[in-house]
Formats: C-alpha cells, sequence, structure tokens
C-alpha cells in the first residue's frame, strides 16, 4: 500500500509534525521525519490533524429507502465530513432486528469502502416496543452489533427497557435511548412553548425527554448496565444526566451539531427544513448542551444524520417529514460553536467526535480500532481539517443524496481536505476519492 | 400588503384601512344591486381542504359581489392522506391563472408555504389555518365591535361615524379553547394592535403553554373576569365536542362543568354593563359554550358578524387585487 507523508499538520492543533501513514498504520509522528520513498506528500501546512472521526448515530436508510440515502452515498458523506466510521440506526425496511439485516448493512459499509460502517441493532422486534429482538444472534453475527436502539420510537414501556438493559450486559451492549415520551408527544410539530403557541404547531415538551431520561437512568442504575442517550436536546435533559453521572450511573449522552447551534425561532417560517425531533429547542436550552459538551456531562457529538428526499420537505410543515442531514457540517458547527468561541480545544473535539464514541460503540480496540489517539503504530485513521477555510453551505453540492440541510446558505468555518482511512484517502484535496478494488481491505 | 396570512403581520394603518374599505363595501350592499364591477374579469380560487361551508360561501359571496370568477377546489383531506400534494395543487392553482388564491387548511403555517414557497405568484388569503390563525374572522370581529362601541351611542350599530377609528380603550374578554383557537390567536394579535385591551379566559388545560408573553391578560375565572372588567365586548370560542374525549381522558372533565365554570348563562348575561354585546365566531354548541338565551338575545351580534364577514372579505379582496395599502407589508 502507498505511503502518505503528510507534512507539517498540527497534530489536535498543536505544533505542527510530520506524520507518516504505511500499510494502514499511523508509522510515525515527528518533526525530524524524513519522506519515505515512494511516498505521497500531503501538504499539512496550517491543517489541524485528527482522529478519524466516529459518527454514533447515522441513518443511511439502505436497506428500503433507497431514495434518500444509500450505504454508499451516506457514508462517501461522512468521509467527506471527516468521519472514518459512522454507527447506522436501524430504522430502516426491513429493520435491522435480525442477524441478516445487520450482516446486510455491514457487507454494504464494507464494500463501498468510504468508512467503517457498523450497524446498530433495533431493541423491539419491528420497533413495535412489544418484544425484544434477537439481541444476542446480533451481537454474534459478523457485524459485531454492541448499539442497540429503536431510534426514532422510544422504548416507552419500562419492563421492555428494563429486559433490554439487563440482556445486553452479556455482551457488554449499550441500550441507546430516544428519549420521547409518547402520550405527551402525541402529534407534537415542534418545542412546546413561546414559538409553538403563538405559531399554532402541536407542542412537543421538553418534559416528555426528561421524564424518560429520568426513568431510564434510574433503571440503568438498579440493573447495573450501560445506558446511552441519544440526542439530548433540553437543559432540564443536561441536569438529569449530570445528576446520574454524579450517583455513578453508566450513562452516556450525545448531542446533535443542529441542537448546539439553532432554535425554535427557526420554525417561525414553516420551513420544514427545520423539522426535526427532538425538535430545535431554545437559546436557554442551546446554551445548556454547550455547557454540558463542556463540562464532560454530554460524552459526544454525533449527527442524527437524517436524509429525506425533496418531496418529503417541499410540502406544509404538519405533512413533513422529521430530520435534517449533518454529516458534512457537523465538524464546522463544532468548530463554531465549541472551539472558535474558545470552550474547547481541538483535543477535545477528537474526543467528543472520535475517541468516546468509538468507546461508547466498542470497536475502540483489535486491529480495525477506531477512535484512536494519533500515535505511532496506530490505525491510520485520519482526519485533516483546515480550520481558517470558510463555505457557504450548499445542499446541491454536498455529498449526500438528500438535500434536507437546514444549514443551506449559511457561512460556516472549517474545511475537511482530507480523510484517511487506514491510510487510504477517502478524501483529498477536499474531494472524494474512490477506493481501488485491490485497496480495500 | 401582498397576502393576508395572519393579523400579526397587518400594522395599525393597515388594519383600519381595511376596516374603513369594509364599510364602505357595506354601504354598497345597502343598494338594490349589490354587485359592484371591481374584480370583473379576475378569476379567485377558494382552496379548501378543510370543510367550511360558512367561510367558503362568505368568501364566494364576496367574491362574487366584486364580479369576480370563483372557482370552488375542494380538496378535503389531500395532501396529508397522500392525495396530491400542496405543491402540485398550487401548481394546478398557477397554471389556470388564478388572480387570487383563499386557504383553508388543517395545518398551521400552509397558507404561509403556499405564499412563500414560490410556487404560485398570487395573492394568498388565509381563511383558517390549523390551530394559527384565521385573519379575516378577527377582522369581522373588530370591524363588529368598532361599529357597536366606537360610534356616537355605545352598543348601537354606526358603520360611518367610525371611518379611521381603532379599537382603543375597549376590553374585550375571549372565553374558551384557546389551546386549538386560531379565532383566538388572530383576535389577540388584531385587538392588541388596534388597541383594546384583550383578556383570555379558559380553564388551563386550554390555554397553551407560552401564552404568558402574548400581549393579553390571562384569567380562569370568567365570573371574576366579568365582575372587574365590565367587559364592552364578550367572545365565546366555539369548544370542540373531540375535546373531551382526547388524550389523557380530555381537557376538562364533563360539558357540564365547562358550561358551569365558563359557558354564558343568563346570569353571567346579566353581569355585563349594559351597552356590551355578546360575539361567536360560529358555528355555535347551545348549551355548551353559549345558552340560547344569550345567544338570541339582544346583546347578541352573532348574526351580524356573518354580514359583517362578507363586507370584510369584499374589502380584503378589494385590497390586495385592485386597490393599493400604501406599504408592503406580510
Amino acid at each position: 500500500m502507498t505511503s502518505y507523508f503528510i507534512a507539517g499538520a498540527s497534530p489536535l492543533g498543536g505544533e505542527p509534525m510530520n506524520i507518516v501513514l504505511t500499510d494502514g498504520l499511523i508509522a510515525g509522528i515527528g518533526d525530524d521525519l524524513a519522506v519515505p520513498g515512494g511516498a505521497a506528500v500531503v501538504d499539512g501546512a496550517g491543517l489541524v490533524a485528527l482522529p478519524g472521526l466516529v459518527d454514533l448515530h447515522t441513518h443511511l436508510r439502505e436497506p428500503g429507502r433507497e431514495d434518500a440515502e444509500t450505504v454508499a452515498s451516506g457514508t462517501r458523506a461522512a468521509a467527506a465530513g471527516g468521519f472514518t466510521a459512522v454507527f447506522a440506526m436501524a430504522n430502516t425496511s426491513p429493520v435491522q432486528d435480525t442477524a441478516g439485516v445487520v450482516e446486510q448493512v455491514w457487507r454494504l459499509g464494507h464494500q463501498a469502502g468510504w468508512a467503517d460502517v457498523f450497524p446498530i441493532g433495533a431493541v423491539s422486534v419491528g420497533l413495535g416496543g412489544e418484544h425484544l429482538a434477537e439481541l444476542g444472534a446480533m451481537a454474534d453475527s459478523a457485524a459485531r452489533v454492541r448499539v442497540f436502539s429503536d431510534d426514532g420510537k422510544c422504548v416507552w414501556d419500562p419492563v421492555l427497557m428494563r429486559r433490554a438493559l439487563e440482556y445486553v450486559k452479556a455482551f457488554d451492549g449499550v441500550i441507546a435511548q430516544h428519549a420521547q415520551e409518547p402520550r405527551l408527544t402525541d402529534g407534537a410539530q415542534m418545542n412546546e412553548g413561546v414559538v409553538s403557541a403563538e405559531i399554532g404547531l402541536a407542542g412537543w415538551p421538553a418534559v416528555a425527554e426528561e421524564a424518560i431520561i429520568a426513568r431510564d437512568v434510574l433503571l440503568a442504575q438498579h440493573v447495573g448496565s450501560r445506558l446511552h442517550v441519544c440526542h439530548l436536546s433540553t437543559a432540564g435533559s443536561v441536569d438529569l444526566v449530570r445528576w446520574a453521572k454524579a450517583r455513578g450511573v453508566e450513562v452516556t449522552a450525545e448531542v446533535t451539531p443542529h441542537h448546539l447551534l439553532l432554535t425554535d425561532e427557526y420554525a417561525r417560517g414553516y420551513d420544514p427544513v427545520f423539522k426535526v425531533n427532538p425538535p430545535l429547542r431554545t437559546a436557554e436550552d442551546v446554551e445548556a448542551v454547550r455547557a454540558g459538551l463542556v463540562d464532560g456531562t454530554i460524552d459526544i457529538v454525533a449527527t442524527d444524520h437524517a436524509p429525506h428526499p425533496r418531496e418529503d420537505k417541499d410540502c406544509e410543515w404538519a405533512a413533513a417529514a422529521f430530520g435534517m442531514t449533518g454529516l458534512e457540517t457537523a465538524l464546522s458547527v463544532v468548530q463554531q460553536t465549541m472551539v472558535d468561541t474558545g470552550r474547547m480545544s481541538w483535543a477535545d473535539v477528537a474526543r467528543v467526535m472520535s475517541a468516546a464514541p468509538a468507546r461508547i460503540g466498542r470497536v475502540s480496540t483489535g486491529p480495525r480500532a477506531q477512535g484512536r489517539p494519533l500515535a505511532a503504530g496506530e490505525p491510520a485513521n485520519v482526519t485533516l481539517v483546515d480550520p481558517a477555510a470558510r463555505a457557504t453551505v450548499d445542499p446541491g453540492r454536498q455529498q449526500t443524496a438528500s438535500p434536507n440541510s437546514p444549514l443551506r446558505g449559511l457561512s460556516l468555518p472549517g474545511r475537511v481536505v482530507a480523510t484517511f482511512l487506514r491510510g487510504r484517502p477517502t478524501v483529498l484535496d477536499g474531494r472524494p476519492r474512490q477506493a481501488d478494488a485491490q485497496e480495500v481491505r | 400588503m401582498k397576502h393576508l396570512l395572519s393579523t400579526a403581520d397587518l400594522s395599525r394603518s393597515e388594519a383600519v384601512t381595511i376596516l374603513d374599505t369594509a364599510a364602505q363595501m357595506a354601504a354598497t350592499q345597502e343598494r338594490a344591486v349589490k354587485k359592484l364591477p371591481t374584480l370583473r374579469g379576475r378569476t379567485v380560487v377558494n382552496l379548501f381542504f378543510e370543510d367550511s361551508t360558512r367561510t367558503r360561501i362568505s368568501f364566494e359571496t364576496a367574491a362574487k359581489r366584486l364580479s369576480a370568477d370563483v372557482i370552488n377546489f375542494s380538496a378535503k383531506g389531500s395532501s396529508v392522506s397522500k392525495g396530491e400534494s400542496l405543491k402540485d395543487t398550487a401548481l394546478t392553482l398557477k397554471a389556470m391563472g388564478a388572480d387570487a388564491v383563499i386557504i383553508r387548511h388543517q395545518a398551521s403555517g400552509a397558507p404561509h408555504t403556499l405564499a412563500h414557497a414560490g410556487w404560485l405568484d398570487a395573492p394568498v388569503i388565509n381563511a383558517g389555518d390549523g390551530t394559527h390563525q384565521h385573519p379575516t374572522q378577527a377582522l369581522l370581529d373588530a370591524y363588529t365591535m368598532r361599529r357597536h362601541l366606537k360610534g356616537e351611542v355605545r352598543g348601537a350599530a354606526d358603520s360611518k361615524g367610525v371611518i379611521g377609528r381603532d379599537l382603543s380603550g375597549l376590553s374585550v374578554v375571549l372565553v374558551g379553547d384557546v389551546l386549538h383557537s386560531r379565532v383566538a390567536r388572530a383576535n389577540v394579535a388584531l385587538l392588541h394592535t388596534l388597541g383594546a385591551q384583550v383578556t383570555l379566559v379558559a380553564p388551563p388545560t386550554l390555554l397553551p403553554v407560552g401564552v404568558d408573553v402574548w400581549p393579553c391578560a390571562v384569567s380562569y375565572d370568567l365570573d371574576a373576569v366579568l365582575r372587574e372588567h365590565q367587559p364592552d365586548a364578550l367572545m365565546m370560542l366555539r369548544v370542540q365536542r373531540e375535546r373531551m374525549s382526547s388524550a389523557g381522558g380530555g381537557f376538562f372533565p364533563s360539558p357540564l362543568e365547562y358550561s358551569r365554570l365558563y359557558g354564558l348563562d343568563q346570569r353571567r348575561l346579566d353581569m355585563l354593563p349594559g351597552h356590551a354585546i355578546v360575539m361567536h365566531p360560529g358555528p355555535m354548541n347551545r348549551g355548551l359554550e353559549i345558552s340560547a338565551q344569550a345567544a338570541d338575545s339582544p346583546r347578541s351580534v352573532i348574526v351580524e358578524q356573518v354580514a359583517n364577514g362578507v363586507a370584510v372579505r369584499m374589502a380584503v379582496l378589494y385590497l390586495l387585487l385592485a386597490g393599493t395599502s400604501g406599504t408592503e407589508g406580510a
């Protein structure tokens, strides 16, 4: 395999170093390394080197909704966004609730070669919330599933949730909960508050998220299991997770880029591109999730990348689908909201977008490990970002197959210049680079 | 003013202009020949995704009195139930050369989307969208209040002596299902713009979270409000019967309890000052939010609201299609 010599990039934003990638591994990092024979040189001047990003929450839509996204287009978007691994949510059609379907998604990801695809298994059969899916079979499959979620739907039945939390302990799994009390959110369209009252859209109250999180952290403590809270969106949720962690509950939490940036004020124009579940919240909630990410209450940023075809957003608000794309803008949003504001370092970004999500998903060990440090001997998963670049978001120029970016027209900092997956560039000079057949290992 | 989507978009002068124009339109309706040639050759589409015979007929009458051609396009249940999309309906209307589109839709914001998505160039008039807005209803309510309460003699009808006036100094009380009411939202915004003091009265379950920042007072106690405010106008909102059987067992325990606490009966009617008027946007649930005595009392202007609706809608069609209001708004 070709070697790459990254000249003068700044690992985690520190002093510029040369980074040598050989045979899928980081061969060395230092300021005195020579260019190995035959190595391709990548100019790293001004670039920050991060470990390849890991997204714990991606909707790749395949099988079933290939009109919105495929594993190939979604993982190409991931690579363009600096990701070397994505966890594919289970709400496909058929649902990822058997070993067969998770192995199909895993294989599609392997064949596409843009990023490692780790399928998430459904908690309940068909996301129906009634019977446990065959969690053990999915864990034992080639896809080696460790994260289970009915995302899109809440595991609202407390008994089913308890059983799921207990059952996955056998193989060190985690239940990733979409916290939404269904009865409190029947027909809900947006955050319940001042804006919903005025514009007449049915409200999705913060308490519907917080009540489930409160219940689940207590359950997790009671049965001694791992709980992961998906797309935490309210100030009250941050308080609850902070409280649970202080009590020693094994809970982790994620926030999406859009909940770090946008508020429910964007609903005022009834543009369904801002319709998402959980909904955009208030400015106070945005500040709370930022603070929670800084103090470690919130462990990771995950995109909840949710592509939808044009017609599902080109309609009145109530008829539109919930969800936003996010893979290609996540790092820029984190830079703008957390790094450029001085609240987080690039090392913190590497923690919340690479190391921690890989650890939660139990993919941070072994020869194909993700979320590893930038160090000699580690897998050569490296993302190079130009923090000084600035670009206007144009969904038409993105790699994802769907146009529903809420950030269209917005100028954001940071540009992914290169993404290396085990030493092979999936993105180079800012452009996706299709793998040669023999390059895919 | 390019569209009429929400009363919150109207300035005081725009609102007064609509009311003044409505008064002129009403005057023409006292003649033997009611039809005006103003919009001859123009096509107005009534696009109704939700049944509302009353509102549709009112708009249809208004358009026809101005000599416009009227097309009734009933698309009930259409887009949410995966029939033709709102977009394709809009493109169809555009191809047919609609000069104005009056839309009633069960989804809040659908008129806004129709006006701003780039599918259509014609003016859009919101004839009621979900639980958001119903601007012509609020305008006809304001027109009715002004006519009865701002003329020479309070409580007596006067269409000419009120030209140019707003509703400043009036106390208006709205009672009922504010949570689901587009009439309430439209009225709160417009009445505030026109200078009236508004008080909403409802059980707490029928008030939206976030109502505290609205430009009005809120109370749970109708008797106290009637006693202390002595309102000039009392508007009873329709309470839909399905509100008693929804999630959580309903928004209030029983129709009888609702009537006892929030219904307008003879006793409460007698608490009103002599000049006060009683209003209802219709259709009424007699015996629930309003008793027959109250609905049929001399204070009731409920039937007149319907007549004023035609004049107000004529005014809106005229200003959007033929006249100029002087400002680009909405």
